[in-house]
């Protein structure tokens, strides 16, 4: 299956990257589409994810076409 | 309740006013207007800082924002709320942020205007870089929104 992956903010810059089309076997996880992404770098702590405009858990699990995303703390206001 | 990202500087209390004669009938459909403005400063940790740019997540961020008003109408009985946040290049002395909340008695415009800006502040996807003398960083968190008294 298909995923969109998007990074922000600091994440985004040391990644080196904002966003990606990967593919990722049915089933795969959160967790599972930021290593394939990264090709398996470390999560920094206090990572925040969403998948389709929602936060979410690590632990979650993946559908064809979802909008995944990953980013630091947030600081608005 | 309406959410608006706006990429140039705003006059918050003109906003008020704006939103508060399209959004009632009457001037004395309402008894209470808390509002809150947040501005950016010229100074943050010690450094002069020359301006700022947020970050934000188009989508993400308006679905949560139109969240938090809609969780604080579930809260407490409220007639309108606004919420305006700057998106882009900020310079000190320009809001950032403004929430404003309608009530007939001023106990729930008071306590979801708070709600609303501190669930903002914790949630909201957006991120704010400053610029300073020499070079940019990264906020990298929001401090706290309980004062200590004197």
């Amino acid at each position: 299956m298909q995923v969109t992956i998007k990074l922000f903010a600091s994440l985004a810059e040391s990644v080196g990257w904002r966003e990606k089309v990967c593919t990722l076997s049915a089933g795969a996880t959160v967790a599972e589409g930021w290593a394939l992404a990264t090709g398996e770098a470390a999560l920094p702590p206090k990572v925040l994810c969403a998948v389709n405009l929602n936060y979410c858990a690590l632990a979650t699990v993946l559908n064809e076409a979802d909008e995944l995303a990953f980013f630091p703390p947030v600081t608005g206001g | 309740m309406t959410v608006l990202l706006k990429e140039a500087p705003f006059a918050p209390y003109t906003e008020v006013q704006n939103f508060a004669h399209s959004a009632f009938t009457s001037a004395g459909a309402f008894g209470a207007t808390a509002t809150f403005v947040g501005t950016m400063r010229d100074y943050n940790e010690g450094d002069a800082v020359r301006s700022m740019t947020l970050e934000h997540y188009p989508g993400m961020t308006e679905r949560h924002l139109e969240g938090i008003c809609g969780e604080a109408r579930r809260r407490w009985t409220l007639l309108e709320a606004l919420v305006v946040h700057r998106v882009g290049e900020v310079r000190p002395g320009e809001p950032i942020v403004l929430v404003a909340v309608w009530s007939a008695h001023r106990a729930e415009a008071f306590e979801a205007c708070r709600f609303i800006m501190e669930d903002l502040k914790s949630k909201a996807p957006f991120w704010k870089k400053e610029t300073l003398a020499e070079g940019t960083r990264w906020v990298t968190q929001n401090t706290s929104g309980v004062a200590t008294p004197k």
